[in-house]
C-alpha cells in the first residue's frame, strides 16, 4: 500500500495522470517520488506536492493507493486504470476515474465534473456530490461510458450519463437537467429528483428516476404503469410510469420509468 | 471630403461590405449606408477615449505612458513566467493577427479561447456533435421563402440583417419580403418578432422542450402534452407544416437559445432538427454571430490547432474542453496566473467572479480604447483599428472570408505587429533561461 500524503495544493491545478495503480507497480517509493506531474504548464516530481510513504505491489491488481487528505486542485486521479485500487480520503478536482478500464476508486468526499469520463470497466464510488457531466463522452464523441459501475451517494449536475454506450450509473442523490442526454445504452438509476430534459434526445438504454421530475420531454410515448420492472437483470420494486423515445430522434428506442409517487404531473 | 467606397463594416458579424465612409483630414467623418451601430463605430461614439501610447501601471496603481519596447519588454516577462497564462478575446481584430495569437499560445504553452465561449459557444460545441448543415446570405437572399429566427432580435443587434436578407429582392424572391415567411421565436415582443408572421412566444428557457415536441411531430409523432412551453399543440404543428413546406428555409439563432437553460443541447436538437427538416424542404441554418470576426478567430484556431476555441496548450498538446478551459472556468476556479485580453472587453461583460480574479493577477490589455478592461490592466499596448486604420481578414458570421480596408493612416502598431513582436521575445527569454 501507498500513501500519499498532500501537501499544500496550489492554486495553478496539478494533473495526476501518473496516480494509478498501473504506474506505481513494481516501483519504489523513490522512484514513485520522482514520476513527473502536471503543474500548469510545466511537469514536476510527485513528491513536490505529496509525501510518499508505503510500499507498492509488484502488479497494479497488488497495487493500493491511498491519498491521504483533500486534493481539490488534483485532477485526473486514476487516469485509465486497469486494476488495482485507489481510496481518496477527500474532495477531489475534474476528471477522477477518466477511462478507467478496471479497479477500483473511492472518493470519500465531492468530486468535480467528469468523473469517470470515457470508463470501460471497473468501479468508481463517490460518496458526496459530484459536478457536471458524469459517465460522459469526451468532448464531441458520440460514444460515452461503455462499461464498469459509478455510484454517487450525493447530488449529480447536468449531462449525467452523456452519449451512454453501456455499463451503470447509479445516482443517490438528486441531478439538475439532461440526466442520459444521447444515451444509446447501458442503465442510468437516479434515486432523487430530477428537474428536466430527463433521456433528451435518448436513441436507446434505460433510465430509472425513483424521486420526483420537474418536467417532461413531449417527444416521448405514454405506455401505461408497471410494477416491479426488469432491468440489466435485476428487478426494481415499486410502481413506474413507463415512456419509451426520445422521438424527436429517429428509431429511437430508449426507456424511461419514472415512479409512479410524486409523478402523476407527468403522465398525460 | 475625399469618399472611401466599398469599406467593410468592423462592428458585427453580418459585415457588410458596401459602406461609404466620408474621409477628412486622415480622419472619418461620417458614412454611408452603415446603421447606427456601425456608423458609431467607424467615428468613434462620443465619449471614447484612444489610447495614444503603451501604458504601464506603476507601484501606486496609476498608468504610466511608456513605449511600445518597454511595455512589449514587460507584457514578454509576465507570460514567460506564467505557469497557467490565459489569453482571450480575439474577436474584434483580423485573422493573421490571430494566427500569431495561436501561435503564441502555443510558445507560451497558454490556454487561448475567444469570446465565442461567451456567446456561440455552445453552437460550436452542438456543430462538433452533430454537424453543421450551413448556407451563405446570398443563398438566403436569393432563395429563402422560409426565414427563422429563433433567440434573436436582428433589429437591435445586427440592424441590417433584415433590411439584406429578407427584405431585399433576391432571384427566385422577386418581390422581396413578401416572397417569404418570416417566423420568430422569441420568449419576449420584440421590434424583429412585430414584423413575423407567425411569432412563436417559447416560454423563458423552455427552447430545447419546444424544439423536442416539433422534432417528434415533425417525424410523425403525436406530441405528448396538449401544451408545450407555452404554445399549444396545434400552433405548434401549425409552425411545424410551415417548416416542412419550405422551399428553402433558414434558421439564423442568436444568444437567445445558446445561453438559454441547456445551452449547447439546445443548439444540438435545433440543427437536428433543420437535419430532419431537409426529408421534406431544403432547409439550412446559420448562427448569429455578433463580434465581426469571431467566426474568424474559431476557424483560424481550427486550422492551426484542431480546436475552435477554450484551447489548452500547457502540456504541448491541444487540448480543448469548454467548461474546463473556458476563460471564465479558468478565471474563477483561479486556475489562471497571467492573463492577455486582446480585441474584446471581458472587464465590461464577465461575471463578478471572474473579474476578481482578473484584479488579483498580471493583465495585460491590447485594446484601443479606454474599457473596463484596460481599467484592470497592468499593461495597456494600444494598437490600429482593424477595418479603420489597418487591413486584414474577418470571417463573415456564416463563413465567408472578406477582405477589411484600410480607409486612414495610424501611426500606432497593428495587432498583428504587435503579436509578433511580443511572440519573438517571449521565445529570446525562453531559450535563454533553457
Ligand atoms: S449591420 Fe452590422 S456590419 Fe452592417 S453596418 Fe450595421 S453594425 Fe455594421
Amino acid at each position: 500500500m501507498i500513501t500519499l500524503k498532500p501537501k499544500e495544493q496550489p492554486e495553478v491545478p496539478l494533473e495526476v495522470e501518473n496516480v494509478t495503480p498501473d504506474a506505481f507497480a513494481g516501483k519504489t517509493v523513490d522512484e514513485i517520488k520522482a514520476l513527473p506531474i502536471w503543474h500548469g504548464n510545466g511537469t514536476v516530481p510527485l513528491s513536490d506536492f505529496f509525501e510518499v510513504e508505503g510500499e507498492a505491489g509488484a502488479t497494479a491488481a497488488e497495487t493500493q493507493i491511498i491519498i491521504d487528505g483533500d486534493v481539490p486542485q488534483t485532477k485526473r486521479i486514476g487516469s485509465g486504470m486497469t486494476a488495482g485500487e485507489i481510496t481518496v480520503k477527500g474532495n477531489v478536482s475534474m476528471y477522477v476515474g477518466v477511462g478507467m478500464k478496471g479497479g477500483k476508486i473511492t472518493v470519500e468526499g465531492n468530486a468535480k465534473s467528469w468523473a469517470g469520463q470515457d470508463m470501460s470497466g471497473g468501479e468508481l464510488t463517490i460518496m458526496g456530490n459530484t459536478g457536471d457531466y458524469v459517465g460522459s463522452s469526451y468532448r464531441g464523441d458520440w460514444r460515452g461510458m461503455s462499461g464498469g459501475l459509478i455510484t454517487v451517494y450525493g447530488d449529480a449536475g447536468n449531462e449525467a450519463a452523456e452519449y451512454m454506450n453501456g455499463g451503470k450509473i447509479v445516482i443517490k442523490g438528486d441531478v439538475s437537467i439532461m440526466p442520459g442526454i444521447h444515451m444509446n445504452n447501458g442503465l442510468l438509476i437516479i434515486e432523487g429528483n430530477v428537474i428536466a430534459r430527463t433521456g433528451g434526445e435518448m436513441a436507446g438504454g434505460t433510465i430509472v428516476v425513483k424521486g420526483v421530475i420537474d418536467e417532461f420531454l413531449a417527444g416521448f410515448k405514454y405506455h401505461g404503469v408497471e410494477k416491479d420492472i426488469e432491468v440489466d437483470g435485476e428487478t426494481i420494486p415499486g410502481a413506474f410510469y413507463k415512456f419509451t423515445g426520445d422521438y424527436a430522434i429517429k428509431g429511437a428506442n430508449g426507456t424511461v420509468y419514472a415512479a409512479v409517487a410524486g409523478n402523476s404531473h407527468i403522465a398525460p | 471630403m475625399e469618399l472611401v467606397k466599398n469599406v467593410v463594416c468592423p462592428f458585427c458579424g453580418t459585415l457588410c461590405d458596401d459602406i461609404i465612409c466620408k474621409v477628412e483630414n486622415d480622419e472619418i467623418v461620417g458614412t454611408i449606408n452603415a446603421c447606427r451601430i456601425g456608423h458609431s463605430k467607424f467615428v468613434h461614439a462620443e465619449g471614447a477615449m484612444r489610447w495614444k501610447k503603451p501604458q504601464i501601471r506603476d507601484e501606486n496603481g496609476e498608468l504610466v505612458e511608456t513605449t511600445y519596447d518597454d511595455a512589449i519588454e514587460k507584457a514578454a516577462q509576465v507570460l514567460a513566467a506564467s505557469k497557467r497564462p490565459l489569453m482571450y478575446g480575439w474577436s474584434c481584430t483580423e485573422c493573421e493577427a490571430q494566427a500569431v495569437g495561436v501561435d503564441l499560445a502555443e510558445q507560451t504553452k497558454a490556454i487561448v479561447d475567444n469570446t465565442a465561449s461567451v456567446c456561440h459557444g455552445p453552437s460550436v460545441l452542438a456543430l462538433q456533435d452533430v454537424g453543421y448543415p450551413i448556407c451563405t446570405f446570398g443563398e438566403v437572399k436569393n432563395r429563402a421563402d422560409v426565414v427563422v429566427y429563433w433567440g434573436c432580435n436582428p433589429m437591435h443587434a445586427h440592424p441590417r440583417h433584415l433590411s439584406r436578407h429578407v427584405f431585399a429582392r433576391g432571384f427566385f424572391r422577386e418581390r422581396g419580403r413578401s416572397d417569404r415567411t418570416l417566423i420568430v421565436v422569441d420568449p419576449r415582443e420584440s421590434d424583429s418578432s412585430k414584423l413575423a408572421d407567425i411569432h412563436l412566444q417559447v416560454g423563458y428557457n423552455q427552447d430545447y422542450e419546444l424544439l423536442d415536441a416539433m422534432r417528434a411531430a415533425m417525424m410523425g409523432h403525436e406530441i405528448l402534452y396538449d401544451e408545450v412551453a407555452g404554445i399549444p399543440r396545434e400552433e405548434i404543428m401549425e409552425a411545424v407544416e410551415a417548416l416542412k413546406n419550405a422551399q428553402f428555409g433558414i434558421l439564423f439563432f442568436g444568444m437567445g437559445i445558446t445561453h438559454s437553460r441547456g445551452k449547447h443541447r439546445n443548439i444540438d436538437t435545433a440543427i437536428m432538427m433543420v437535419q430532419d427538416l431537409n426529408n421534406f424542404a431544403k432547409f439550412t441554418l446559420i448562427p448569429m454571430r455578433g463580434h465581426y470576426n469571431v467566426t474568424g478567430f474559431n476557424q483560424v484556431a481550427t486550422w492551426e490547432s484542431g480546436y475552435p476555441y477554450c484551447i489548452d496548450f500547457a502540456t504541448g498538446i491541444p487540448r480543448y474542453n469548454p467548461g474546463e478551459t473556458g476563460a471564465n472556468d479558468v478565471l474563477q476556479n483561479k486556475e489562471t496566473d497571467a492573463m492577455m485580453v486582446i480585441a474584446s472587453d471581458p472587464g465590461a461583460h464577465f461575471p463578478q467572479k471572474s473579474l476578481r480574479r482578473m484584479a488579483e493577477i498580471p493583465v495585460i490589455a491590447i485594446e484601443p480604447h479606454r474599457t473596463p478592461t484596460t481599467e484592470l490592466a497592468d499593461i495597456i499596448l494600444p494598437p490600429a483599428i482593424v477595418g479603420m486604420e489597418t487591413d486584414g481578414t474577418a470571417y463573415r458570421m456564416e463563413g465567408v472570408p472578406i477582405r477589411m480596408r484600410k480607409v486612414v493612416d495610424s501611426d500606432l502598431l497593428s495587432d498583428r505587429e504587435i503579436l509578433q513582436r511580443l511572440l519573438k521575445r517571449v521565445m529570446e527569454i525562453k531559450t535563454a533561461s533553457k
